[in-house]
């Protein structure tokens, strides 16, 4: 019945792990050939896995594990999950209904541990409710902001037989709010038509929204010529070759952006959320703009920055009608203010926040992403990252063309996210060069995954910036600690190479600036997993940054003195 | 500027005024939730109160339309008007929530609290209690020689007073149900 409820959804894939609570499921999945089955090599890995499929396709993930440490060893991929409102339907086993609560072997609370990090859960008690539950689930998941979500399903409810019920039946109360209001819509408008410094600040909910609203943004952004900044969440849905694109903002963001943010007097706020990584010092975050913020989640709205245009609904729907009632009003903007606002931004762009202190002795994390932007930006890539200085370095020197071909771990910050991740990339896309951007310490968190890539023939290309270091703690533990370097090397480190090689996979060694080119395109020529170890400067600073507590317009650029830039209330920040 | 108004009809969740002002003054609200008969459910809402650090006053919770598995939750809160306005975007996010109402936004309502008041003594006192009960409208519904329960109906602000006036009597236990509440009028 589960697999018929899988297959109703158009489910093609699942990434699990069989154990003794999912075991009537795993004698389905048997005798069938409908759905393809992942074997991964711990749970964690098939959540990001099908957080990976689910990002790059825009369709769901499905993950199938078993009961007690199935379970419970998902939870981190959960709460990724939710952070970052991808949706992923996860299908837990249960001990029989009758042995719930007696601590049965591998038994847990599934849904009371995962009820904070799964947008919704379920437990199944009666197999007659196992379908429309199942359907629910996946009307859940990717309706409204999407997110995670759960079902429990005790043993004896998957073996008993039951009433199927298909997805057509079944009707929900849950119905989010898609259309944003007209009133409000118009008053965006008239901003729009006044601004003289205006600014898209745009994140993942473009994404969520689908290849549509990507599209809508672009004819929306190039018809007003305002300029247009997005979140790490939202790379790739205005494309980073556009006119109008600032590069990504925030923390690590460029400086013309922030800059932008900063000064601007309307901000348009397209399904991002001003997380404390983008805003910085809250009462300094852009205080002259008036602030624009179009989100599927009320809760998102007025959460941390006052907004003066609230508009509810999905971002595809809101600009198809903001684009429908500009056009009505005459396409009018403040064009010669916009022009001078945008030859500001060119005074700022000028700055080459990103300049780097290139060296001919060692790789410069930097010199090698542009390589790897050089050599392959003409393929049909796409990009998984772990997190770290790497991850920042990625979404600064990489650019993107299209939505869904970068998949990082923005909210939760999950080490260990990046190399599952590029498993389901691959899986859903088999022909495509999958790229998994990484640091040593995060690819490590993960690496069991190696079995997988190469058991399903999955050729991600592991490309990791072995710096031996923890570098964003170090980092951070130079500028906020006194140069205390606490725990944040990576001691006995295995010879990657070799690693490679005992999992079947190849393994390339580069630490010549000179021989990178070549050992890249190795890389992208060899067909089957590889583990790129790409040795880097060991103590290089990722840069622009503005340090906690301190407002857009203080961010360090590159060659700036770090001592003491952090004050007592900002060091308590994270 | 004006609310935002979120067009009845539009969404099962309720209308949020999202264009609150920011000030820092503490304000008691009473929110009630519709939410769907299911298990787990009040733990999902506790549980948002406690995981984002919001402030439950009292908390009253029964089904209200058996047929329909519908439960209403009455909560009273405190906090800022931001804080306010998150949490009733939060409730709102809930999946089995159906509606929330800011009572308190929405009135005037009524409130109303049921109490019972164990009082132990003798004597003047006894006769007292007794002479105060009346006053309040508490009925008498458990009697010893040396004790009375007694049971009011009302809003917590008069069972506080009747606490208070009981106290030096021999108040030895108090049970208290918790504030429910609904709007008045149609």
């Amino acid at each position: 019945m589960v697999i018929q409820a899988l297959r109703d959804q158009g489910v093609d894939t699942i990434f699990g792990y069989p154990g003794g609570a999912v075991l009537p499921i795993y004698d389905e999945i048997f005798q069938q050939n409908d759905i393809r089955h992942i074997l991964v090599r711990h749970e964690q890995g098939a959540v990001h896995a099908a957080e990976g499929y689910a990002r790059s396709t825009g369709k769901p993930g499905v993950v199938l594990v078993t009961s007690g440490p199935g379970a419970t060893n998902a939870v981190t991929g959960l709460t990724d999950a939710l952070m970052d409102s991808i949706p992923i339907i996860v299908l837990t086993g249960q001990v029989p209904t009758f042995m719930i609560g007696s601590d049965a072997f591998q038994e847990a609370d599934t849904v009371g541990i995962t009820r904070p990090c799964t947008k919704h859960n379920w437990l199944v008690k009666d197999t007659n409710k196992l379908s429309a539950t199942i359907h629910e689930a996946f009307h859940v998941a990717t309706s409204g902001r999407p997110g995670p979500v759960l079902i429990d399903i005790p043993k004896d409810v998957q073996f008993a037989g039951g009433i199927y019920s298909g997805p057509k039946a079944m009707t929900s109360h849950y119905q989010p709010r898609v259309k944003g209001d007209l009133e409000e819509i118009t008053e965006l408008v008239a901003a729009i038509e006044k601004a003289k410094k205006p600014v898209f600040y745009t994140g993942g909910g473009v994404i969520n929204s689908g290849p549509a609203a990507s599209q809508l943004l672009r004819e929306l952004v190039d018809a007003t010529g305002f300029p247009i900044t997005s979140t790490l969440m939202g790379l790739g849905a205005y494309p980073a070759s556009g006119k109008n694109w600032l590069g990504m903002l925030g923390m690590h963001g460029l400086y013309e952006a922030n800059m932008a943010m900063h000064g601007c007097d309307l901000m348009i706020a397209i399904g991002a959320r001003f997380d404390d990584r983008i805003t910085g010092r809250l009462d300094a975050f852009s205080p002259k703009s008036i602030k624009a913020h179009i989100d599927i989640d009320p809760s998102s709205i007025n959460k941390v920055i006052k907004t003066d245009i609230p508009i509810v609904g999905d971002v595809g729907h809101v600009l198809e009608d903001i684009l429908k009632v500009w056009k009505a009003r005459g396409r009018k903007t403040e064009a010669s203010a916009v022009a001078k606002w945008q030859t500001q931004i060119s005074d700022w762009r000028k700055v080459n926040c990103l300049a780097f202190t290139d060296s001919e002795k060692t790789i410069k994390p930097q010199y090698a992403l542009q390589r790897l932007e050089e050599l392959t930006k003409g393929h049909d890539r796409y990009i998984t990252t772990e997190v770290g200085q790497h991850q920042m370095w990625a979404a600064q020197f990489l650019n993107f063309e299209e939505p869904n071909r970068w998949m990082t771990s923005g909210g939760l910050g999950t080490m260990g996210y990046g190399f599952p991740s590029s498993i389901g990339v691959q899986k859903a896309h088999p022909d495509a060069l999958v790229i998994n951007v990484a640091g040593e310490a995060s690819w490590l968190m993960n690496m069991q995954e190696m079995g997988t890539a190469v058991q399903y023939r999955l050729p991600v290309k592991q490309f990791i910036l072995n710096n031996e270091r923890l570098g964003m703690v170090r980092q951070w533990q130079e500028l906020l600690h006194g140069e205390r370097y606490s725990q944040s090397w990576s001691e006995a480190l295995p010879d990657f190479v070799k690693l490679a090689e005992a999992f079947g996979a190849k393994g390339i060694r580069c630490s010549d600036p000179a021989d990178l080119d070549d050992a890249i395109m190795e890389m992208i020529a060899y067909d089957g997993p590889v583990i790129f170890d790409c040795l880097v400067e060991k103590h290089e600073n990722c840069f622009p940054m503005i340090p906690s507590g301190k407002a857009h317009n203080e961010m360090l650029l590159g060659m700036a003195k770090t001592q003491g830039v952090i004050d007592s209330k900002g060091s308590v920040l994270v | 500027m004006s609310a935002l108004h979120i067009k009845k009809g539009a969404t099962k969740h309720s209308a949020y005024n999202l264009r609150p002002t920011f000030s820092d003054v503490q304000e008691k609200h009473t929110l009630a939730v519709l939410v769907e008969n299911e298990p787990g459910v009040l733990a999902r809402v506790i549980g948002l109160f406690a995981g984002r650090g919001y402030n439950i006053e009292s908390l009253t919770v029964a089904e209200v339309d058996h047929t329909g598995h519908l439960s209403r939750i009455t909560i009273v809160t405190t906090g800022t008007p931001q804080v306010i306005e998150q949490i009733k975007a939060q409730l709102g996010r809930i999946v089995p929530v159906h509606e929330v109402y800011d009572l308190t936004v929405d009135g005037p309502s009524v409130e109303r609290e049921l109490a019972m008041f164990k009082v132990v003594g003798d004597g003047e006192k006894r006769v007292e209690a007794l002479r105060l009960a009346d006053i309040f409208r508490a009925s008498v519904v458990d009697s010893t020689l040396g004790s009375f329960v007694f049971e009011i109906t009302g809003a917590p602000e008069k069972i506080d007073a009747f606490a208070d006036l009981m106290r030096p009597l021999g108040l030895t236990e108090v049970a208290r149900t918790g504030v429910a509440a609904l709007l008045r009028g149609e």
